[in-house]
């Protein structure tokens, strides 16, 4: 009950920029001056295009491992398995500084294509290993029918295995949708000028002026910052439940 | 995952023998080249951008790199000068209460949380939506709502503690700008960014339990808390130890909770690894001795992936 009021709390302070209760009317004018007047757009949109070509990315590569890890015998499948496993374990704080410097060399520092490159490094692993207990539960015999058939591998991938798959990679998708979104340290150390940056590094950072914090601007920021996932995870509350737990049990 | 001789496997469709073309499409039936085939991309990813940082992150630690400027080999002497280093030395002991603290608060409470959640209420799929979203809702944003309730003009925190009558004057704690409150404030919101992950998978562990277990104790006269000690806690054990390794390597390499609040102020009392390296790394562009930095995390993370790995193989 304590954690419910404390996050009761910080969801109703930050819904407006009235301290306590909103006792002079619901005021608009810091949604406003958000729009209008900061690069919040921009930074949505840089969220939103960093987010979904990172997670095409990672659903399409991962989809291909696991489906090998899972079905496919191969000298050193299970080596595979366990490297993708530790890397899935690899903080990102382990890696941020080296992967400044290859984004540098690439040409890609302070843009949002670094975000695309590197935010996989962490997607993949963690889908793959996902996608591999959903693949795992796909009975073998209707696969081996359609080869019969005549079906080659990748038909029966994307014409059997991946139907009856459906629901895991929904849960892959958003999660890899939600943790891009949310990313904040490469996002913060890749890239440094404004037109940039992402929503989470744009409206921690870019909306704080001087000492005179905006309170009313930052909260609606945060807000708004946080509504794509929210509205995402209202709609697919159970497959965030099962992601949740496939992830760190199975 | 056992795997057989490849060259045994056989293929499903019989090919007469000639033609090279069917050769070629017999080829890429097989498993292994399937295999090699769709595993490449995942492989290629993780060795160019995890595998080979990982040897730059070593190369940078042994050097004097600075950002734009190539380094030489200098040895140990990142390692050797952050151990005489007393703002790394602050780092690695708040490092060490922020990761154990926040882990046994996030354990308890998620336990709490999990039997809770497991009891017939009210509303259950919304009461779960509402635990979760603390997960959901991207940790630098939220982060920033705690910011202004732990803000010293307006802390809503302390309004609530003066109007309960614990504090004397509603300005009296400044959260942020004293060095024990400070480290409060980010366990504080550690714990309630971490405490879905625990009660949601517990409470996996908890339904997987199998319920004529405890029918068989009740009938043997077993009340509710020897249900608990002697049914509840030995089953969850695996999934309590597993959430409790992953979450120790991910608390401890924490970034954005810190970088938000405090940005490891006041007078370093908070800094993690993560926020120091960011600082002495690429603040003040001193690469070789951010990586140094970095890489005390390794160590730790070995052991959690030993001892993570120990417990799949049981499984």
């Amino acid at each position: 009950m304590l954690v419910t009021s404390f996050k009761d709390d910080g969801e109703l302070y930050d819904l407006d920029s009235i301290p306590f209760w909103i006792y002079k009317g619901v005021v608009l004018s810091h949604y406003r001056f958000l729009l209008a007047e900061t690069p919040f757009l921009t930074w949505i949109g840089n969220s939103l295009t960093a987010s979904v070509l990172s997670t095409i990315i990672s659903v399409i590569i991962s989809v291909l491992a696991a489906y090998s890890l899972a079905r496919l015998n191969f000298r050193g499948a299970h080596s595979f398995g366990i490297a993708i496993f530790i890397t899935y374990l690899v903080p990102p704080a382990l890696l941020f500084l080296p992967l400044s410097q290859v984004v540098h060399k690439l040409g890609l520092s302070d843009s949002i294509w670094s975000l695309v490159l590197t935010y996989p490094t962490f997607l993949v692993p963690f889908c793959t290993w996902l996608l591999l207990g959903y693949f795992k539960t796909v009975p073998r015999e209707i696969e081996e029918c359609a080869m019969v058939d005549g079906a080659t591998r990748f038909q029966t991938l994307t014409k059997i295995v991946l139907p009856v798959a459906t629901p895991g990679i929904i849960c892959a998708t958003l999660f890899s949708f939600t943790l891009s979104w949310n990313e904040f340290l490469y996002a913060l150390t890749f890239i440094s000028s404004t037109a940039q940056k992402t929503a989470t590094v744009g409206i921690t950072g870019d909306l704080i002026r001087g000492d005179i914090y905006y309170w009313g601007s930052l909260m609606a920021g945060a807000v708004l910052g946080s509504v794509p996932i929210v509205i995402a995870y209202v709609f697919f509350l159970d497959y965030y439940v099962s992601g949740l737990t496939a992830g760190a049990i199975k | 995952m056992i795997t057989p001789k490849s060259e045994e496997k056989v293929l499903p469709i019989s090919i007469p023998k000639d033609s090279p073309w069917q050769r070629l499409r017999a080829y890429f039936q097989r498993d292994t080249t399937v295999g090699y085939l769709f595993i490449s991309p995942a492989l290629l990813l993780l060795l160019t951008l995890v595998a080979y940082p990982f040897c730059i992150a070593l190369y940078f630690s042994v050097s004097n790199t600075m950002v734009g400027v190539p380094g030489s080999f200098v040895g140990f002497r990142n390692f050797i000068n952050l151990l005489h280093n007393d703002i790394f030395l602050q780092t690695l002991q708040n490092s060490f209460i922020f990761t154990s603290v926040s882990v046994f608060f996030k354990t308890i409470l998620g336990l709490a949380l999990a039997l809770l959640l497991n009891q017939r209420l009210w509303f259950k799929k919304f009461i779960r939506g509402a635990v979760l979203l603390p997960f959901v809702i991207p940790t630098a944003l939220s982060t920033l709502g705690w910011w202004w309730m732990f803000d010293s003009l307006y802390s809503v925190v302390n309004w609530t503690l003066y109007h309960l009558g614990l504090l004397r004057s509603p300005s009296e704690l400044n959260w942020l700008g004293t060095p024990y409150l400070a480290m409060a404030a980010v366990i504080i919101v550690n714990v309630w960014r971490g405490l879905p992950f625990f009660a949601i998978s517990i409470l996996a562990g908890l339904v997987a339990i199998p319920r004529e277990l405890y029918e068989a104790a009740e009938t043997d006269g077993a009340g509710k808390v020897s249900k608990f000690f002697y049914i509840t806690l030995p089953l969850l054990r695996p999934v309590l130890v597993i959430v409790v390794l992953f979450s120790t390597i991910f608390t401890l390499s924490d970034f954005n909770i810190v970088y938000v609040l405090t940005r490891g102020g006041p007078i370093n009392s908070t800094h993690l690894f993560a926020t120091l390296a960011n600082q002495v790394g690429l603040v003040s562009g001193n690469i070789g001795e951010g990586a140094a930095i970095s890489l005390f995390l390794f160590p730790i993370l070995v052991i959690i992936v030993y001892f993570q790995l120990k417990m799949i193989r049981k499984e």
